[in-house]
């Protein structure tokens, strides 16, 4: 009896397989001839995030009700995967709309979720993120940006740091304690429209790599905003934002996966035509053994991610499997920087030049250990889920 | 009874000791400050060049009777490592020529040794050294850069790349086979690795022209450029190994200069431990100092311990090449001192990084030009591979 219909399990749905099929021809038509450059250049592919938005990729991972592309956080890591492929930069307009929409979409109101969550998967409106402060990365909870109910308005003042595409965001969903006297249980979530008095963009920082994107300080004086821009329950924030931050993680593990099979993609290429000791060099062993544990290393990340990304889009977003996503984050992106570092091996001196993409690769890679959580954190929000702590 | 007049047995002699305090105050006062900018403008640091000269350093390594300062490898790798500390470019002034002058040293007649070494010694000459060619790096067997008999002399012809230090050198130490027909090819036995040999080209030889330098991404300061040879005509007396010594000089030449990449990577680690422990001491998170999570703590934990054994490895290296042992029955430990060495400065960098979070990924530091420049001594004087390679066959007697 035939089993053909029966579709393989741990493997993409059909029209999973056609979002691959698309983005990847995109990615290799459109982005993979403009990755050097923007990196080169330090500047911002407008030209991109057109590409993105006219073919509904801004918003494939929102639900249908808002515009978007119904295909969950799965679909979403696809897509991120297939350009990543290529750009470090050109994933992130998908990317900071996932990251800008968490805590609406987790708990705003209906106004909001259909004005910011529209907004975002047509791309008439850029969003951006701002937890981190210069004296508070992984300690999230002794942020001391404030915002103060005056009337009917929210006064925030504070700052920010590390703040990623501010320049280029329509509003920030921004994080600041309304309880100063407790840790994380004093957060709240606002919205911060970026033409707001009193908001402004500082320095943008000088960075190794992904340099196709500002990060930047932001600074908040008496910046004040609505009272309907607050989001959700008064100091449960950083709770929602915690779930939220479970949400992104196979999607920044998908920054890694296609970071990590473009390097082995180009460096495979490159071993089977140089020559070496009178073989291409793919028939030294010491090659194969970097090529063999690039790809099992990758597939094994590809897998963590994808299984994170149902359980997202399952609805099983809680702690008792932060775990699962945890572990696709940081399993990716510690991978990532390895398969960078090795590809460049791989190629030789020509690898070290900027002739190859590989040496940029390698200087985006490091920053994803470090972002949404380092490498450090996702294990203590491991070991922390196992033990039961 | 008092021991105080025992050397404490696998740490520096005293002469050593004395040499690494003098570097090692020169290069905090000197070349710290300015290792950011040389990174940043891609610029050739002249300045630290005339500073290690003035202090008499570019010539530790070289034997007294050239005026050098008679300290061999171990000075060479005390030094270098120092340097390498705060900045990876400086320590270039140090590693190439340590590596162009050990093929002298080896191989070369009494005038070469007389005339270059001293020029080297007291910084009046700097130099380079060129195997690679563009198909032909770990399978060095495979160049095709070829010399022509012309009489007393020779007519070199031919393309070199990633050649380091070659715009600023006074001579360039490159291999170029002498086969007599001139016919370069695929090398189909052993026997023709015995036509290759190493020449002295001095700078502004006609038909001799040095590329534009290759856009790196770290080691910026130093440039790295190709070698184009057009009917060079090289006296004979430039030949520093003869037909059928020359492979034979060449790999000598390679392990005794290896330790000195080494120790640029145990430098940089240094740099990288130093700089994140100082960080992680200051910088709070959860109510503590960092250094105070046990994350952190492993971290820089390791970073110690593979730091400490590396240069262990690398100064027993350089050891072994102070007393000659720098052949193929020593070479697994020259080898696995660069090899260690380099794998552990690239993870040190990317771990030394990750310490400062978000921050070590910005310039404002130096952790992401060390993790930069820390790749390249993955690959270069011999890849880690083939580093390997030499390592199992030496182990395995094949």
């Amino acid at each position: 009896m035939s089993q053909t219909k029966a579709p393989l399990p741990f493997d993409l749905t059909e029209p999973q397989k056609m979002l691959r099929k698309m983005v990847r021809e995109l990615a290799e038509r459109y982005v993979a001839p403009r990755a050097a450059e923007i990196d080169e250049r330090d500047e911002y592919p407008e030209d991109i995030y057109k590409l993105l938005k006219g073919h509904g990729l801004l918003g494939i991972f929102f639900p249908e009700e808002y515009g978007g592309g119904g295909m969950g956080f799965f679909g979403g890591c696809i897509a991120i995967e297939e350009i990543a492929r290529f750009c470090s930069n050109s994933p992130l307009p998908i990317v900071l709309n996932m990251l800008s929409s968490r805590v609406i979409d987790l708990s705003g109101s209906p106004e909001q979720k259909k004005h910011y969550i529209t907004g975002l998967a047509k791309g008439d409106l850029r969003g951006s993120y701002a937890l981190t402060e210069p004296h508070a990365g992984s300690d999230a909870g002794n942020i001391r940006t404030r915002a103060d109910l005056e009337g009917e308005e929210w006064v925030i003042n504070g700052q920010k740091a590390y703040c990623t595409g501010p320049d280029k965001a329509d509003f920030i969903t921004v994080a600041a304690k309304t309880d100063p006297s407790a840790g994380t249980r004093g957060i709240t979530y606002f919205i911060v429209p970026t033409d707001t008095p009193g908001f402004s963009i500082g320095r943008h920082e000088r960075k190794m790599g992904m340099r196709g994107v500002s990060t930047c300080e932001l600074n908040f004086e008496n910046a004040a905003v609505p009272k309907e821009n607050q989001i959700g329950v008064l100091n449960k924030g950083f709770k929602t934002a915690m779930i939220g931050f479970n949400q992104m993680r196979p999607a920044i593990g998908s920054r890694a996966v296609g970071l990590a099979q473009g390097c082995l993609d180009y460096s495979l290429d490159y071993a089977k035509e140089r020559e070496a000791f009178g073989v291409p060099i793919s028939q030294h062993q010491a090659v194969q053994f970097m090529l063999a544990d690039m790809f099992l290393d990758i597939e094994a990340a590809r897998l963590l991610v994808y299984r994170a990304a149902a359980l997202v889009d399952a609805g099983k977003i809680g702690k008792e499997n932060a775990r699962y996503f945890s572990a696709a984050k940081t399993f990716a992106a510690d991978m990532a920087m390895k398969v960078a570092i090795d590809s460049i091996q791989v190629l030789g001196g020509a690898g070290y030049m900027k002739d190859h993409p590989l040496e940029r690769f390698m200087r985006d890679a490091k920053q994803i250990q470090i972002v949404e959580g380092t490498s450090q954190i996702q294990r203590i929000i491991i070991a922390r889920n196992l033990l039961d702590l | 009874m008092t021991r105080a007049n025992i050397t404490l047995p696998f740490s520096l002699p005293e002469a050593y000791r004395t040499l690494k305090e003098k570097v090692r105050d020169l290069a905090e006062r000197c070349i710290a400050p300015r290792a950011t900018e040389i990174d940043k403008l891609e610029e050739y640091p002249e300045d630290i060049y005339q500073l290690l000269k003035e202090h008499g350093i570019l010539g530790i390594y070289l034997p007294e009777e050239f005026g050098g300062g008679g300290m061999g490898a171990l000075g060479a790798c005390v030094a270098i490592e120092e340097i390498a500390r705060h900045c990876s470019n400086s320590p270039l002034f140090l590693s190439i020529p340590f590596l162009a002058t050990r093929a002298i040293e080896i191989a070369g007649s009494p005038g070469q040794k007389k005339s270059l070494l001293s020029g080297i010694a007291s910084g009046e000459m700097r130099a380079s050294f060129s195997t690679t060619e563009p198909q032909a790096g770990s399978d060095i067997a495979a160049m095709k850069t070829y010399a022509l008999p012309d009489g007393d002399s020779w007519v070199i012809s031919g393309q070199k790349s990633y050649c380091t230090g070659s715009p600023q050198a006074d001579f360039i130490v490159l291999a170029a086979r002498t086969c007599p027909d001139g016919k370069a090819g695929r090398l189909r036995s052993s026997g023709e690795l015995r036509n290759i040999s190493l020449f002295i080209i001095p700078k502004g030889t006609p038909g001799l022209t040095v590329g534009p330098p290759e856009r790196k991404m770290g080691m910026r300061g130093i440039p790295t450029c190709s070698l184009f040879l057009k009917n060079c005509h090289i006296p004979g007396k430039n030949l520093i190994a003869n037909s059928g010594e020359g492979f034979k000089a060449t790999m000598l030449t390679f392990n005794s200069a290896r330790p000195g990449i080494g120790a640029r990577g145990v430098g940089l680690a240094q740099g990288c431990l130093d700089y994140a422990l100082g960080y992680a001491k200051e910088r709070e998170a959860f109510g503590v100092p960092i250094v105070q999570h046990q994350a952190v703590q492993f971290m820089i934990a390791d970073m110690f311990l593979d730091t400490e054994a590396a240069r262990l490895l690398v100064h027993r290296a350089a050891a072994l090449v102070d007393v000659g042992r720098f052949g193929k029955e020593d070479a697994h430990f020259i080898s696995a001192a660069k090899c260690y060495a380099s794998d552990t400065a690239m993870k040190s960098a990317v771990d030394g990084i990750q310490i400062l979070g978000g921050t070590g990924y910005m310039k404002d530091h130096p952790l992401e030009r060390f993790m930069r420049d820390a790749k390249q001594l993955q690959i270069i004087e011999g890849t880690n591979q083939i580093q390997r390679s030499l390592i199992a066959r030496n182990l395995l007697d094949l």
